[in-house]
């Protein structure tokens, strides 16, 4: 059981009440791997509450990153090696290592601490549950493979091993069942290296179909390679529930003032890829003519969700909520400071008189940018920017509304005339495009348009060496999209040493 | 004569007028106008005030009737909340078509409804449920226990009336009720749905459409010899024969062995669909209560079509076989050389045999083989099947893989046999179905249930039509007439044991009992492991 000084014994205590079991008896941790279904009993410190969480919690920021820029599993692994090794290693049993229980605890107590972080709302739970599970699956595809088979039989997940006589009775049809499933050389992958497991097939539904389980008598032969997905599965959905629970449990811990603020930075933290253009002038461009009068020629600049809100504006002098939420916090990313924004909203909805827009839309303008709403919206400048997490998840747009994401929510024949209407003309760039969005990869459909559009300006940035790598990822923030495409088109605008920065500057966000 | 011909029965204003629904043709084409426009949906209640306290031997109520009440009818179109259009659609896809063609060459009987008049037509109908359609049994069928359940209670059951109406979301709390209720409309057609979590009569009490949800219904099949219309050499369209019938016989023994030893079920109940298919009831309880992903990746593991539309295949599949497909081969490998080789003689038009070629898998073996029988015009399937394996070995071909070849030729053999179902039937749980034992009216045939340890005995021209029971019965009675009258055997006889009916029913009685008692010990079962079940531990989350 770990010390804990006088200091922060109140913390303890607390927590002290919450636990069912009255007697502490430290938690062992048999394997690497933890579907996490028992509470921590053991005391931390406070230090070692925030720091363990903030720890987990770059790690699941980096996965979501990779995510969004569409990695392969392999080049995800590969990316997040170095970030698990240095914030949340796992050996492995047979490692033998002295730091197995540090590590397995620490690991344990970072995923409660972060469930109780990311409880509180829907769309924390649900992003919450996905890169965890993501975390899962990086490590299962590591672990070794017979400590990952114990791990799996102490799960319960009602499945059954096949025997090895079984194996070998069978083995004409799982041998089949392996090379038609999954393609391969004739005489196929050798049916007994496979761990092959028994389940009711109707537990597994998706692999019936694809033919890729042989069936017995109702029961489904699962290979090996796909028992992952059902381990997946069923943590995905034990997280879920235990998830709901929390949530429904969390007024109980209002009465810890130390926990809650940790908690709450906590869960604003994991707003990772929206947090770099916070506030208004943090990321504008330099020399670049960021003012109302100028948005308009800017517009140019614009990914299709913004361009699109901002010809609806013009259009009808008018915009909806959801749809002036967006635009106003993008132009805030961009660079328009907040007497400039209200210049150009007034201006823009000729179709009201002066006295409604001050009634009605001045204010949520000011709110946008922390002039207004209460202390804390003040002292953090407001909302952030959306990134193309939340414009395409959040508030599909519905009838009469320009907000969302056309890749993700127009009909492709409107999402087509749009793309003509912006200039997108090229058949083989309009057929990427519907290719993509049908694949449901809206940010490929994105970042090809852009692509597109700057070929002849990322051709030159890359033969003149301006661009790195890291500088080509697929952008995933409208933002991201505004300033790489103004400076793209600008690249004469300023000499070279002074254009590396910049780039630099504009993939800061991502690696924060 | 192709089935698009205007069947003259019609224009001698015999019962085709009764039946004026015409389904024939591509469900689609057709489908559009009765639903669209004509159909029309009678409520329960209404239908109810409409016919009235009407005695069983009254003529049910025709279009006129329903108009000069001023009932309140319901047009299909505008009822979508209820009935999904598409629905109604994909039901009409299935073999029912309900009309009158003119010849059947095989079949020696006259469709059983051509009487004089209509209303005679409702006369032969009346005394069929009254005296020949098994209500007990079906009761049993769909309640699965002696005393009503919701099983049958909340079950959905659609009643087709001659005037075209839907009435849809009936249900009975007892056999005797369903019997009464059947007997005052008479429908032309009888329609099983789903058990729903409440009475589908109270449906429009829930506010919530949740509570309102469909809860299970028997794994169905649909099988129609439309869809072998590429294969078929001997008819087309609705038309069938004892030689194509064959290509059911080939789906059933697929699909049963499937169903059986793969999926696990046991119950597993094959009707005859009154004219050129079959439909299968799988009803276990598993079965009953599959959700609709279940059911989709059931039938999507019997489609071996989809996914291999390159180089004119249809079929493209992966070897070794999945086990499956391997089983498949071995049932249908006999009936191909036999009933479809020989018999259908798929190629033995030159484009037909072009087709074939554009399967094998090697330039060289191709060329031979076109270039030997453009020399023979007219050689049979068969001899061109076996001149694949023949031209193959003396004329080897340097690129030409042995195994290739094998593979295609399964291919093709699958292509040509393996069963065609009618997806839609099967991938969802509130799918209705034409009943057993109804009478299609198209046929005057029943629809009875086919066993299938053997298939081989079942002929579709043989099974029973309404007028044929109703003159066997007359037979019956004549020969039995004075000496019986006397005999408590006899006395006790029910009509249909007097017919030819006698062993369908019978085999029906012995499919439910064996239901019945597998549902009663399942039953049991499952009550003691609840008793001895240990409660799934709930995470404590209070860290
Ligand atoms: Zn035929």
């Amino acid at each position: 059981m770990n010390r804990i000084d006088a200091k922060r014994r109140n913390v303890v205590d607390h927590r002290k009440k919450q636990f069912a079991d009255p007697v502490f008896k430290e938690t062992q941790y048999p394997h690497r791997l933890n579907f996490y279904s028992e509470p921590p009993t053991a005391d931390i410190t406070l230090e070692q509450f925030e720091q363990w969480a903030i720890d987990r919690l770059r790690v699941l920021a980096e996965l979501e990153a990779c995510s969004f820029r569409n990695k392969t599993p392999a080049e995800t692994a590969t990316h997040m090696k170095p970030l698990l090794d240095k914030y949340l290693p796992l050996d492995s049993t047979s490692s033998h290592s002295s730091q197995l229980h540090a590590q397995r605890q620490k690991d344990h107590y970072s995923h409660f601490i972060l469930r109780l972080a990311f409880a509180s709302t829907e769309d924390l739970r649900r992003r919450f549950t996905r890169v965890e599970t993501m975390l899962f699956r990086l490590r299962f595809q590591a672990d070794d493979s017979r400590e990952r088979a114990a791990f799996v039989r102490t799960l319960n997940l009602d499945w059954e091993p096949v025997s090895e006589e079984e194996k070998r009775e069978l083995a004409q049809q799982l041998g089949a069942t392996l090379a038609a499933g999954f393609g391969g050389k004739r005489g196929g992958p050798g049916v007994m290296d496979e761990d092959w497991c028994k389940v009711d097939w109707t537990r597994v539904p998706d692999l019936v179909e694809s033919r890729k389980v042989y069936l017995r008598g109702g029961m489904a032969y699962v290979p090996g390679r796909e028992q992952q997905s059902m381990v997946l599965n069923a943590f995905t959905k034990r997280l879920e529930e235990a998830l709901e629970l929390t949530s429904r449990a969390l007024p109980n811990l209002d009465e810890d003032d130390r926990l809650t603020p940790i908690l709450n930075h906590l869960s604003k933290n994991f707003i990772a890829p929206d947090s770099g253009y916070t506030s208004a002038g943090s990321s504008a461009i330099e020399g670049a003519e960021i003012s109302a009068r100028n948005i308009d020629n800017l517009s140019q600049h614009f990914p299709l969700c913004m361009s699109n809100v901002h010809r609806t504006l013009r259009r009808d002098g008018k915009l909806k909520h959801f749809g002036r939420l967006q635009y106003t916090l993008f132009l805030k990313g961009i660079g328009l400071s907040l007497e400039e924004a209200l210049i150009f909203w007034r201006t823009g909805f000729r179709a009201v008189s002066d006295d409604t827009f001050n009634k009605e839309y001045r204010y949520n303008v000011r709110h946008c940018y922390g002039d207004v709403g209460g202390d804390s919206n003040r002292r953090s400048g407001g909302s952030s920017p959306f990134g193309c997490q939340k414009i395409l998840t959040e508030h599909a747009p519905g009838p009469g509304e320009a907000h969302g994401c056309p890749y993700r929510h127009f009909t492709i024949d409107n999402l087509t005339t749009l793309l003509r209407a912006t200039g997108v003309t090229d058949p083989a760039v309009l057929k990427g495009v519907k290719e993509d969005t049908e694949a449901q990869r809206y940010h490929i459909a994105c970042n090809r348009v852009f692509e597109h559009l700057h070929k002849t300006e990322l051709k030159r940035a890359k033969d003149e060496g301006i661009m790195t790598a890291a500088q080509l990822e697929t952008i995933v923030h409208p933002n991201e999209y505004f300033k790489r495409s103004y400076l793209l088109k600008h690249l004469d605008a300023a000499p070279k040493r002074e254009r590396d920065v910049k780039m630099e500057a504009v993939v800061s966000f991502a690696g924060s | 004569m192709p089935p698009s011909d205007p069947p003259p029965a019609e224009s001698d204003g015999n019962h085709a007028a009764a039946i004026p629904m015409d389904e024939d043709g591509p469900a689609v084409a057709t489908s559009s106008s009765p639903a669209d426009e004509d159909t029309v949906m009678v409520e329960a209640s209404e239908a109810q005030g409409a016919v009235g306290a009407a005695s069983p031997s009254a003529k049910p109520p025709s279009p006129k009737t329903a108009e000069e009440d001023d009932i309140g009818v319901e047009i299909k179109q505008e009822s979508k909340g209820d009935v999904k259009l598409e629905e109604l659609f994909d039901d009409m896809d299935s073999d029912d078509d309900e009309f009158i063609t003119s010849n059947n060459p095989a079949n020696g009987q006259e469709p059983a409804a051509e009487g004089p008049n209509k209303d005679a037509a409702f006369e032969l109908l009346r005394i069929y449920y009254q005296s020949f359609f098994p209500w007990r049994y079906m009761f049993q069928w769909l309640n699965h226990s002696p005393v009503p359940t919701n099983d049958f209670k909340h079950r959905e059951f659609s009643l087709w009336l001659h005037n075209d109406a839907v009435m849809r979301y009936q249900s009975y709390k007892t056999s005797d009720l369903f019997r009464r209720d059947v007997l005052r409309l008479m429908p032309r057609r009888i329609e099983i749905g789903p058990v729903y979590t409440a009475d589908p009569r109270d449906r429009k009490t829930f506010r919530n459409s949740t509570a309102f949800q469909p809860l299970a219904k028997e794994l169905c099949f649909d099988i129609d010899l439309t869809e072998y219309d590429d294969v078929r050499t001997c008819c087309s369209g609705t038309k069938i024969c004892h030689k194509c019938w064959k290509f059911t016989t080939m789906a059933i023994k697929v699909l049963d062995a499937a169903l059986r030893e793969d999926f696990g079920f046991h119950h597993i109940l094959w009707v005859f669909s009154g004219r050129r298919g079959i439909h299968a009831w799988v009803c276990d309880k598993k079965a009953r209560s599959l959700s609709d992903n279940q059911r989709k990746a059931i039938t999507s593991y019997f489609d071996i079509m989809s996914g291999g539309k390159q180089g004119g295949k249809r079929v493209n599949l992966r070897r070794p076989l999945h086990p499956h497909l391997a089983r498949s081969i071995d049932i249908l490998k006999s009936h191909f050389q036999h009933d479809v080789l020989e018999t259908q003689d798929p190629w033995q038009a030159p484009d037909k045999a072009e087709v074939l070629l554009q399967q094998i898998p090697d330039t060289e073996l191709r060329e031979a083989l076109r270039k030997k029988w453009d020399a023979s015009p007219g050689r049979s399937s068969a001899a061109k099947w076996a001149d694949i394996d023949t031209l193959a070995q003396t004329q080897a071909s340097s690129s030409l893989d042995p195994r290739d070849l094998r593979d295609a030729k399964q291919d093709v053999l699958l292509e040509l046999t393996y069963p065609r179902l009618d997806a839609a039937v099967s991938q969802k749980l509130n799918h209705l179905l034409k009943s057993p034992f109804v009478v299609h009216p198209g046929t005057g045939q029943v629809c009875v249930p086919i066993d299938h340890r053997d298939l081989e005995a079942f002929d579709p021209f043989a099974v029973p039509t309404l007028q044929g029971l109703i003159a066997e019965m007359d037979a019956w009675a004549e020969k039995h007439g004075s000496e019986a009258a006397g005999s408590q055997d006899v006395k006790h006889l029910q009509d249909w044991e007097k017919t030819s009916l006698k062993p369908y029913i019978e085999y029906f009685r012995s499919f439910v009992t064996t239901l019945m008692k597998d549902e009663r010990d399942v039953g049991i079962k499952r009550e003691r492991e609840e008793d001895g079940e240990v409660p799934i531990k709930v995470e404590s989350l209070d860290f």
